[in-house]
């Protein structure tokens, strides 16, 4: 008797738990239990799908559960309930393999409608080529200058809990992928190594990044404001540090915004000559952001996938093979080719902290005109 | 037959060599059913280990690469080592003496199909201590990841797959001949119990599929080792075509570890609602249409890979079209519990959670079929705890029944029914303690298999971590209740063991003789499943 008491409130609480999700869902997500609020009308349209087979499934659930339920209160051995040993009917069977095929038609047309509105990527303002790499994205405005890296900006100590984690945590970067709102932004999505996904909720837009392959996707966003995200396809070790943070501003902002960014990324190719100091400052900034997520703040590595760079070989051997390694990445492992994402200050930087960190002490140092030469002599 | 050979049949074999030599379908039933179980344990340690990680936000024991290992081994684990033996290993138990066989019709294949079990995952654990670690890119292995990004330990990856697929091909094989050969006189199909239909249906959806496994990861091996370009962009390829193959296999896998579960729900619920199943005609249908089904539902698993609009829609669909038949079967089982006689015995609390929550799961399945809604869903939490309801209180919750149903048969000594109930309501608790609120995390935003998380997050994922300890520590009590029972520790059970159990299992000796129905029993006084003498 108790236990059956005990079993009718807790089947009916996970009930309650189905309706209770329905009602906090009004309250805008703050308690983070219902899909984001989308800026998008394509990710109004999907909420509203997403509320309304919610609602059905609450509706069949409530039924369902609830016949069930007085069954279990009613026909109880204990209650003295003789069995009815009636055991088929077509009638009925007719009746609930109908009812359900309504409702499944019912929900897929306007499900269709919002698909086809997805598909429909034609006539775009602006082109965006997405690119995924291990474990970072690139963006390139067609038809303009514009192509950059975007990074996780998260540190390792707050990683490791050395430093109190900042508010966005993990879902932070260097630089935002900027947009203008109200203009039709076409994606152009590939990948570099393996499958990534660019996922941001509130845009609503989802999309494999597969090498090799592009996949498009699109998006128009009314409200400005700072939109994140993150990779949502298993792309090694790295997966859960590649977030997406999309700016999106006023027509005028992003119109200046493409001007000094096409100002800089011209500035940023020109070399000049550093002291040792300088490249020892912008080597360890450099390599905590690039390098250390494999290779660890403290150079040692996590052999034998990740190998020490304290005491290596190429740390301490031929400057052109260590910076063609960098260059070049590793074929076959995860060591990514950084020549074209990093400027080449950024990689003679790097390239001489690694060769003194540590105690590794090479003395040497390497100019960025050195990378820009050694790119030069492969054809880059 | 003569005395000496009737003498060698009848008394097994003593010490180990009865376990390594053996051909009698109890024998083997067993070594799989407690297979499954080390497996369920070794899977759910790995399982607490990632609940330990996301217990709160940053890095506490293990760095990404680790975890991503853990994430990969549970999943080929649980799926390859402890859900699919442990529904093998009923239905060697139950499939002879459901049909009034004397074993399975090819025992020296049964021996060996359970052996190579051991050496496979042996194999795949071994892969934990190899350099470069063991596989890291998720039970669903993508290319390029699991090729040519992947650890030198995916070879013996592979090696162990063809090995599971073999041992499975050959166990569908058994059941296949069992069932349409040593059919008692007089048990015709329509007469067979559902757990019989369940498997065979089952046992052809295995065959279908697992040479497709085969296949894909022969195409790895060769893109790994022998530089073709199957899933590589650059000589040809397509990664996208991994993930057809994948989920050509996959999604019949799905419903593998699910019909068998149907079949054992199907037998419980009549039992202690002391009532024939309602519709059993209707319930061979569902099953047979879900099966038929499952081959052209694949890609809705590849919502976002980009694939053409008509693509999306068909696979839509037909994907929406499974709620009929999944939505009979469980009106059908409340409409078995309907004005019945009800009593609620730790294999029946098991079962009603099995409805209700598998339910749910199936449930939140359908809001992922709607193919624009899944552009948020996909690769989130939601899917998370969408296939953790269907699998865990779903195809777990069915077997921990269905053990808790037969084992009085099995050993003829009733498990502690007040420990079975304990069990049962740790298990309640816990499990949707860890699996509902990952409906939140996903809708708010959180992709699954990472390692860490943004700070919104942290509220659910440690209630969903405290859950997972729960419902994992709350196994042990299972553990030693089936312990007791094998020592003989309990009252001794009757041969009907349940009153209201009917089936031709019921009808021998608790515990089950070793050999039974070596002349074929006589159907005349037994009710169909159909309900009719």
């Amino acid at each position: 008797m108790e236990s059956i008491l005990r079993h009718l409130r807790v089947s009916g609480f996970s009930i309650r738990l189905l309706i209770l999700m329905a009602f906090t869902s009004f309250s805008h997500g703050e308690w983070g239990l219902n899909m984001t609020e989308s800026a998008t009308a394509i990710g109004r349209e999907i909420h509203g799908l997403h509320m309304t087979i919610f609602y059905i499934c609450v509706a069949i659930a409530v039924v369902v559960f609830g016949i069930m339920l007085y069954s279990i209160i009613r026909h109880r051995k204990s209650l003295g309930a003789e069995a009815k040993p009636f055991h088929e009917s077509t009638v009925v069977e007719i009746i609930w393999t109908t009812i359900p095929l309504v409702i499944l038609v019912a929900m897929a047309i306007p499900a269709t409608k919002t698909l086809v509105a997805m598909y429909d990527t034609e006539t775009s303002d602006i082109d965006i080529k997405v690119t995924g790499y291990q474990w970072k994205w690139r963006y390139e405005y067609l038809n303009t200058d514009v192509d950059f890296f975007s990074t996780l900006t998260t540190t390792q100590d707050q990683m490791q809990g050395l430093e109190p984690k900042s508010e966005n945590y993990l879902l932070e970067v260097d630089k935002h992928l900027i947009i203008p709102i109200n203009k039709k932004i076409r994606f152009l999505f590939t990948a570099q190594d393996v499958i990534h996904s660019w996922w941001v909720p509130e845009l609503a837009v989802k999309k494999d990044a597969i090498p090799g392959f592009i996949n498009e996707s699109w998006a128009k966003v009314e409200v400005p404001g700072i939109y994140r995200g993150q990779c949502a396809e298993l792309c090694g070790q790295g997966h859960g540090y590649m977030p997406i943070v999309v700016e999106a501003v006023s027509e005028e902002d992003y119109q200046a915004w493409l001007i000094t960014q096409q100002k800089a990324q011209k500035s940023a190719n020109q070399v000049s000559k550093l002291s040792f100091d300088e490249l020892m400052a912008q080597g360890k900034t450099g390599y905590d952001k690039n390098c250390a997520a494999c290779h660890q703040v403290t150079g040692m590595g996590i052999p034998p996938v990740f190998p020490a760079l304290k005491g290596s070989a190429i740390a301490l051997g031929d400057i052109q093979q260590h910076i063609d390694i960098v260059v070049n990445g590793k074929a076959g492992s995860a060591m990514s080719a950084f020549g074209e994402q990093l400027t080449p200050t950024e990689l003679a930087a790097i390239i001489t902290y690694e060769r003194n960190a540590w105690g590794n002490d090479k003395g040497d140092s390497i100019q960025p005109a050195e990378i820009v030469s050694f790119k030069q002599a492969q054809g880059q | 037959m003569t005395t000496m050979t009737s003498e060698h049949s009848s008394a097994p074999a003593t010490g180990i060599r009865r376990w390594l030599y053996t051909t009698n379908h109890k024998d083997i039933g067993s070594m799989y059913l407690i297979f499954s179980l080390v497996m369920l344990l070794i899977g759910g340690s790995m399982a607490l280990l990632i609940r330990s990680e996301l217990f709160q936000p940053g890095l506490q024991l293990m760095q990404p690469e680790f975890f991503n290992q853990m994430t990969t081994l549970h999943g080929i684990i649980m799926v390859f080592g402890a859900i699919m033996p442990a529904f093998v290993g009923m239905a060697n138990w139950l499939i002879p003496m459901m049909v009034g066989a004397p074993d399975m019709a090819l025992p020296r294949i049964n021996n060996w199909s359970f052996w190579l079990l051991p050496f496979a995952f042996g194999m795949v654990l071994s892969t934990l201590f190899m350099e470069g670690g063991a596989p890291n890119f998720g039970w669903t292995f993508y290319a390029p990841l699991s090729t040519t990004y992947a650890p030198p330990s995916v070879t013996f990856f592979i090696f162990s797959v063809h090995i599971m697929g073999i041992s499975s091909v050959m166990g569908a094989v058994n059941v296949i001949a069992t069932i349409m050969n040593m059919r008692a006189p007089g048990m015709n199909y329509m007469k067979m119990p559902m757990f019989v239909w369940t498997w065979l249906i089952t046992a052809f959806l295995l065959l279908a599929v697992m040479p497709v496994l085969a296949g894909v990861v022969t195409m790895m091996l060769m893109d790994i080792h022998f530089a073709t370009s199957f899933f590589d962009a650059a000589g040809g390829g397509d990664p996208v075509m991994f993930q057809h193959i994948f989920w050509f296999f996959g999604h019949p896998e799905v419903y593998i570890m699910i019909l068998p579960a149907f079949g054992i729900v199907s037998h419980i619920i009549p039992t202690f609602a002391r009532k024939p199943l309602f519709g059993y005609h209707s319930m061979v249908i569902a099953t047979s249409s879900i099966a038929f089904l499952s081959f052209i539902v694949w890609a809705h698993h590849m919502f976002t890979v980009g694939m053409p609009l008509v693509g999306e829609l068909f696979f839509m669909y037909s994907t929406m079209l499974i709620a009929v038949p999944t939505g009979v079967k469980v009106f059908n089982w409340v409409a078995t519990m309907f004005r019945g006689s009800m009593t609620f015995e730790t294999p029946m609390l098991f079962s009603i959670a099995f409805v209700v929550l598998f339910t749910i799961g199936g449930l939140s399945g359908l809001m992922l079929a709607i193919a624009p809604a899944d552009f948020q869903y996909h690769d989130t939490y939601f899917v998370v705890a969408h296939f953790h309801y269907v699998l865990v209180p779903g195809a777990l919750f069915s077997i921990i029944a269905g053990v808790y149903f037969w084992i009085p048969k099995w050993t003829g000594v009733m498990y502690n029914e007040s420990m079975g109930k304990f069990h049962f309501w740790l298990s309640f608790i816990g499990v949707n303690l860890t699996f509902f609120p990952m409906h939140f995390i996903g809708l708010a935003g959180m992709p699954r298999r990472i390692p860490d998380y943004a700070l919104q997050f942290a509220d659910f994922n440690m209630v969903a971590s405290i859950g997972a300890f729960l419902f994992g520590l709350s196994q042990l009590i299972f553990v030693y209740n089936i312990i007791q029972c094998i020592r003989q520790r309990g009252c001794p059970a009757s041969p009907q063991v349940w009153e209201g159990a009917e089936g031709l299992e019921w009808t021998v000796d608790s515990p089950a003789p070793y050999h039974t129905f070596q002349t074929p029993p006589n159907l005349d006084n037994l009710r169909s499943p159909t309900g009719h003498n």
